[in-house]
């Protein structure tokens, strides 16, 4: 875990007595550490140290003409789909080799004027595709607790980026759980922002509707200032919201007196891991020790998720990702002509987990299914969402549930697709309703950490971020062990 | 609603895909596995009820057409194979027979 905080290297870095050069240093040499040898974590895609060091001198030299910024000297790691000008951007895949954009994304261009400084681009499942960061063109990121395991995914690298105390916090993107489910099999925190919420400038996108960048921190409250330098509207993505961003450390001392807590019933079957329910009540119970009214809920339609989110987000990969042609970015093949060619690059560019939900994307689009699935799936959508609606309007402020049916699960154990999909069973619907959600450590079994999801109505993130401090604050070092 | 071989080779050639045979059959059998999933959809009832068109309410702000102010960190010549009269120009390919203005 994170020596220094994100409020501790900003204080320290303003008062002078810690450089940003120094902290990047430490940053580098820690990601050295972790990378190094036949079991090196594999945390990385790409990192400019020399560039990242020349940053943070800057920043020194600015020091004493400016307000210190909200992330001034926080060394910070980027997802590999995430826009950055003096590193590749390549999704993990071999079709954006050597890709380096010609724009910046929103969220780093706010980082950096926050004072953080980008030390590198995280490993990820090919365009975010995946749970366990093992569909990576740069082969697997292990977990830090048990080399054998994954970190989850998509953001697998971000995550560990964190849990190893390489930066306090880190940029990840979420689609259907890829920042939380990670967040949870690693031991931190993930946040997943309000659809709008956060730009999607520069973030690539794997589907529109769903996905939002998201934060992982070493605590909730480095998650909470992370979230709150990069949020607020962006007129360079059509969907940002314009409402206004409050303080989420603001939180910090609020507690939960007044607090509704409900539990929807479907997130806890009588299939659930029951030391998962364990954790899962003892962290309840901890909530209503503080003053928490807990109630039980029910999201009826929470079954649909897992087919209603496997047809709308390959649905909308199979559009977006027909523009890694081998004409305008990366990796070209040459074929027989020019639909040889295209075939060649994008069959050998995109790996086979990329390959077949473009091709389910395209089936459940194509004549005479399209109303079978792809218009059923997003009726069942709306369901879903109406029941956030529901239980939200009935009074309830948060929701807590487990963030994933399991802990960690060994490289390579799970070959079936869908079995991996399900991993996603419980994060999923925040993506496809748009609500925020987040995870937060909640203890341990076996060794291997259990994450903690709450979620709350569209745009009150303060609320649940109020929730997650005093629930961190509660469990004290029993959500580590 | 069973995928078949030929389903496979019509999508694929769709999303510009080239698979081998051995890769087309497991893909067949890998949709139809996930796809059996899907089926629990049919089951719901969803007469009268509205597509999902995003998460947001408000719908997309619509901005002038006056072309986005886009924030590029270099001029088009760094990073374009070639430009000429402000076009991008991609690299030629091998099967294609070469002209004097390329």
């Amino acid at each position: 875990m994170s020596a220094r905080s994100c409020a501790a290297l900003r204080q320290e870095t303003a008062a002078g007595r810690i450089t940003a050069s120094d902290t990047v240093r430490a940053a580098v040499a820690r990601a050295r550490e972790v990378g190094a040898g036949r079991e090196g974590l594999n945390v990385f895609v790409h990192r400019d140290d020399a560039d990242a060091l020349k940053q943070a001198g800057a920043l020194g030299e600015r020091l004493a003409d400016t307000t210190p910024g909200a992330l001034l000297g926080v060394p910070v790691a980027i997802k590999d789909n995430i826009a950055t000008l003096t590193m590749p951007t390549t999704c993990g895949s071999r079709i954006l080799e050597g890709y380096v954009s010609p724009y910046e994304a929103t969220v780093v261009k706010r980082l950096r004027e926050a004072g953080a400084i980008p030390i590198g681009k995280t490993n990820m499942d090919e365009f975010a595709m995946g749970s366990s960061t093992e569909h990576s063109a740069y082969g697997p990121t292990r977990n830090p607790i048990d080399h054998a395991r994954v970190p989850g995914g998509s953001s697998g690298g971000s995550a560990v980026a964190v849990a190893t105390g390489i930066v306090p916090i880190a940029l990840g993107s979420e689609t259907g759980g890829s920042v939380r489910q990670p967040a949870a099999f690693c031991g931190i925190v993930g946040v997943k922002p309000t659809y709008g919420r956060v730009s999607r400038f520069g973030l690539v996108a794997f589907a529109s509707s769903l996905d939002q960048v998201g934060v992982f921190g070493a605590t909730v409250d480095d998650a909470a200032r992370g979230l709150g330098a990069v949020a607020g509207h962006d007129p360079m993505d059509s969907t940002s919201a314009n409402i206004p961003v409050p303080e989420y450390q603001a939180g910090a001392d609020a507690g939960v007196k007044d607090l509704v807590v409900g539990l929807p019933k479907e997130y806890f079957p009588a299939s659930l891991d029951p030391e998962i329910r364990r954790l899962c009540d003892a962290a309840v119970e901890r909530l209503r020790g503080l003053g928490a009214t807990i109630r039980e809920v029910s999201l009826p339609h929470t079954d649909l998720a897992i087919p209603v989110y496997y047809i709308v987000a390959p649905a909308e990969a199979s559009s977006n990702l027909a523009r890694f042609d081998g004409v305008r970015y990366g990796f070209r093949l040459e074929g027989e002509g020019l639909r040889g060619m295209y075939e060649a690059t994008r069959s050998t560019g995109f790996g086979a987990e990329v390959t077949r939900r473009i091709l389910l994307g395209t089936y459940v689009l194509s004549a005479g299914y399209y109303d079978a699935y792809y218009r059923k799936a997003q009726q069942a959508r709306s369901l879903i969402a109406d029941d956030f609606r529901r239980v939200f309007e009935s009074g309830v402020h948060v929701l807590f549930t487990p963030t994933a049916p399991s802990t960690a699960f060994p490289i390579g154990a799970i070959s079936d697709p869908y079995e991996m999909y399900l991993s996603d069973i419980f994060t999923a619907t925040a993506n496809l309703a748009g609500v925020p959600a987040m995870s937060l450590p909640i203890g341990r079994l076996g060794g291997l950490p259990v994450g903690g999801q709450l979620l709350a109505p569209h745009f009150d993130e303060a609320r649940m971020f109020a929730a997650a401090y005093a629930l961190e604050r509660a469990l004290g070092e029993e959500a580590h062990r | 609603m069973a995928v078949t071989i030929d389903d496979v080779r019509h999508i694929a050639s769709l999303a510009r895909l080239g698979l081998s045979e051995h890769r087309a059959t497991a893909i067949v059998s890998e949709l139809n596995t996930i796809l059996s999933h899907m089926d629990a959809l049919a089951k719901v009832d969803t007469a009268g009820v509205q597509e999902a068109i995003g998460v947001g309410a408000e719908g997309l702000p619509v901005r002038a057409d006056a072309g986005p102010p886009f924030p590029l960190a270099r001029s088009h010549d760094a990073f374009a194979p070639s430009l000429r009269d402000g076009f991008f120009l991609v690299p030629r390919l091998s099967t294609h027979e070469s002209t004097e203005d390329s």
